[in-house]
């Protein structure tokens, strides 16, 4: 398995225990299913019940869950991606053994769980009561929740709130409290839903070491998030589910791919003959991305660094010399950067049937900022009007800076003050 | 799917989860989760408020002064004669008192039970641990109550000049019996609930009626004479009209009669019994079935 030579993937390092097929997965999921039966109209009380008893039957049957069925290694950071109502949150629900489901799951250890962003605060109590509950809740005794309790509460960096009810934290105090107290309770398998999704800067970096220190510590983790460069930072293997179906297993960046085309409104399994695509086909711009100074494909990219736009290219035909332009546009999607590749290579050479070809744009990103979104033409050599692919709406990327100055860009300025002659005011006065 | 799927072992793994239940094995964590659910609500309960544990002594406390009160002193309910309910060789005071004790403690391990799951969302969907575990410890913050309450009862009666007796053990067995009793409908409270919101001032009403129809403000024997013996019988079938009476009986006044008498003979009190057992079973079954799908249906 031949792993793509972007570095964010190539930092979680091998699987554990993917070779030795005699060590027994931490968690083995076989032909699970779920469904819900939602009423069309929920009857709650007893009269309504007894003047419509027919109305019982008025269930809607809605399946979150379909057939899901694989294992994740002792050790392995198992990453579950998709899009909302995907089904991610209520298969980590099953696997946590909050949800009944038809099927069967398989567990090895003790599990710690943060799920819907919590796990389960009394609002009106403060952090000591809460933490010690929770702490037993997820399998403490009463002793060691009480020692955790500085621990967590560090983590959480959260002692000077010590005394304040959880009603009074804000959202990210709340999950920060949370979050340490589900990794404080020595659990071999981690269920973790959207930590990353709440929370400063300085929080998500904490949460990186904790799953940096968890993987060396040969725990399990399965981890749901939206953020794809984290998922392919963190880890080993990764699962995509779309409407309660799995949609691919394997490497994060295969998923990544996978999810943004879902994500972006194009059915995967139609991609071959998209005909919403302009251009004669002969090669298709399959991935777009931008990667930061130090080569690492970023969402989002401060002002003032240089950073690379790639768009890798598949040709299902034999092409001769082709080019690509793309167009940065902003949100008003007007393009603030227009760059093509026949400026600077005539001939980019013959490209078979099958090859992949990746064009990069490097700049110094002077961009206020913004949301960007690049289109990418892919034409035959000539006028440029002999488009082969068109690429635009599939990714978008944002630039950050501390401060937006409001123009389209901002180019390094060097500002003087100088007093002027004291002469000239004195003329004007006269 | 383009990945190789490696064969996993299954048979090795032995028994697949269940998914949430509403029982354990590890009955130690059962223990720990009872208890400090129960003592978190304890302290929750009184938190913000100036007199604080003391609230729950006055409760009781009041109740029994406003009762006692009319019952003693304008006693001419509906027959015109004055109904002497009670008197000083009767230890009427102390009676009531530890009637209304333990009348208390029912009703609160019942009604608090009710809401109980529904409030507890936030831990139920989020956590896997026994299901059970949320309406038994609502039965313990009771017993907590309960047994600080019970220090007041007998502090009141011995000022009303009642002494210690031999038959003062029975006490933990009637507490017992009140408290499976509520364990069971607190049970059957809290799954209902789920599902029907309606359960709550139902049970309202129906606990105030018990308040009443238990020999709670009036011992039975003063009522005995007018009613026949199979009315008496099925009204000591009652649980709670047992366990009120075996108190007045065991703890209070010896002379009082014992509730064995109405139901023919010791062998009779297994009834009540196994009215109390029925109701646990009861509440144990509904509890049992509605806990794997009570996270979703909240």
């Amino acid at each position: 398995m031949s792993r793509s030579p972007s570095s964010a993937s190539a930092a979680t390092g091998s699987p554990p225990s993917s070779a030795g097929s005699s060590a027994l997965p931490a968690i083995a999921v076989r032909g699970l299913s779920k469904t819900f039966r939602v009423p069309h109209e929920r009857t709650h009380t007893l009269k309504e019940r007894a003047l419509h008893p027919m109305k019982r039957t008025g269930h809607h049957v809605f399946h979150t869950l379909e057939d899901i069925t694989f294992a994740v290694n002792q050790g392995e950071f198992f990453g579950v991606v998709g899009r909302n109502g995907s089904g991610k949150s209520t298969l980590l629900k099953c696997i946590a053994g909050i949800y009944r489901a038809d099927g069967d799951i398989w567990r090895r250890g003790r599990v710690s769980t943060f799920i819907e962003l919590g796990v389960g605060f009394n609002p009106d109590l403060a952090a000591r009561d809460n933490v010690v509950l929770n702490g037993i809740m997820l399998g403490l005794s009463p002793r060691e929740a009480r020692m955790r309790y500085e621990a967590v509460l560090d983590f959480a960096e959260l002692k000077e709130f010590e005394n304040l009810k959880l009603k009074n934290y804000s959202s990210g105090m709340y999950v920060r409290l949370a979050f340490s107290v589900a990794i404080q309770v020595d659990a071999d398998i981690l269920l973790i839903d959207e930590v990353l999704a709440v929370g400063d800067a300085a929080f998500q970096q904490k949460c990186f070491d904790v799953f940096r220190r968890l993987q060396d510590e040969g725990k399990t983790i399965v981890f749901v998030t939206h953020q794809m460069p984290e998922m392919q930072r963190f880890c080993h293997r990764a699962l995509l589910l779309e409407q309660g179906r799995m949609v691919h297993l394997g490497d994060p960046k295969d998923v990544a791919d996978r999810y943004m085309e879902i994500n972006f409104g194009r059915d995967p399994n139609a991609l071959e003959s998209d005909q919403a695509r302009g251009g004669d086909g002969a090669a298709r711009v399959t991935d777009v991305w931008v990667e930061d100074h130090e080569g690492r494909r970023q969402t989002a990219i401060p002002q003032g660094q240089r950073i690379t736009l790639r768009a890798l290219v598949q040709f299902s035909v034999g092409v001769e010399d082709p080019q690509a332009k793309v167009e940065l546009h902003n949100e008003e999607h007007r393009p603030v950067l227009i760059a093509a590749s026949w400026l600077q290579h005539d001939h980019s050479g013959h490209f078979h049937a099958g090859e992949r070809a990746k064009f990069s744009f490097t700049f110094e990103n002077v961009l206020a900022p913004g949301r960007y979104s690049p289109v990418v033409d892919l034409a035959h050599p000539g006028a440029g009007l002999d488009v082969i692919d068109r690429y635009q709406d599939g990714f978008s990327f944002v630039v950050t800076a501390t401060e937006a100055q409001g123009g389209l860009v901002d180019l390094p300025t060097d500002v003087t003050i100088e007093r002027v002659d004291s002469a000239i005011g004195q003329e004007l006065t006269a | 799917m383009s990945t190789v799927v490696e064969p996993v072992p299954y048979e090795a793994l032995g028994r697949p989860i269940r998914g949430p239940e509403a029982l354990t094995d590890d009955w130690a964590r059962f223990w720990h989760l009872t208890f400090n659910i129960a003592l978190t609500q304890w302290k929750l309960r009184f938190y913000g408020s100036v007199l604080g544990y003391f609230w729950q002594l006055l409760r009781p406390l009041l109740l029994f002064s406003v009762l006692w009160i009319f019952f003693t002193k304008f006693a001419h309910v509906g027959t015109g004669a004055p109904a002497k309910v009670g008197g000083p060789e009767h230890f009427y005071p102390a009676m009531l008192l530890g009637s209304i004790v333990l009348f208390t403690f029912f009703a609160e391990a019942t009604t608090g039970a009710i809401r109980s799951v529904v409030d507890n969302e936030a831990l139920v969907r989020k956590i896997q641990f026994p299901r059970m575990v949320i309406p038994l410890s609502t039965v313990l913050l009771a017993l907590f109550n309960l047994s600080l309450n019970l220090i007041v009862v007998f502090v009141f009666a011995f000022a009303d000049g009642v002494r210690p007796m031999l038959t003062w053990i029975e006490l933990p067995f009637l507490i017992l019996m009140l408290a499976v009793l509520a364990t069971g409908l607190a049970m059957l409270l809290s799954s209902l609930f789920v599902y029907f919101r309606d359960v709550s001032p139902i049970w309202e009403v129906t606990s105030q009626i018990l308040f009443y129809a238990s020999p709670v403000i009036i011992p039975f024997d003063k009522v005995d004479a007018k009613i026949s013996p199979l009315v008496a019988h099925l009204y000591m079938l009652s649980p709670l009209s047992t366990v009120l009476e075996q108190f007045r009986h065991a703890v209070i006044y010896h002379a009082a009669p014992r509730p064995s008498a109405f139901l023919g003979g010791n062998l009779g009190l297994l009834q009540p019994i196994a009215v109390v057992i029925a109701v646990f079973v009861l509440g144990f079954v509904v509890f049992n079935r509605t806990a794997p799908y009570v996270a979703e249906n909240l």
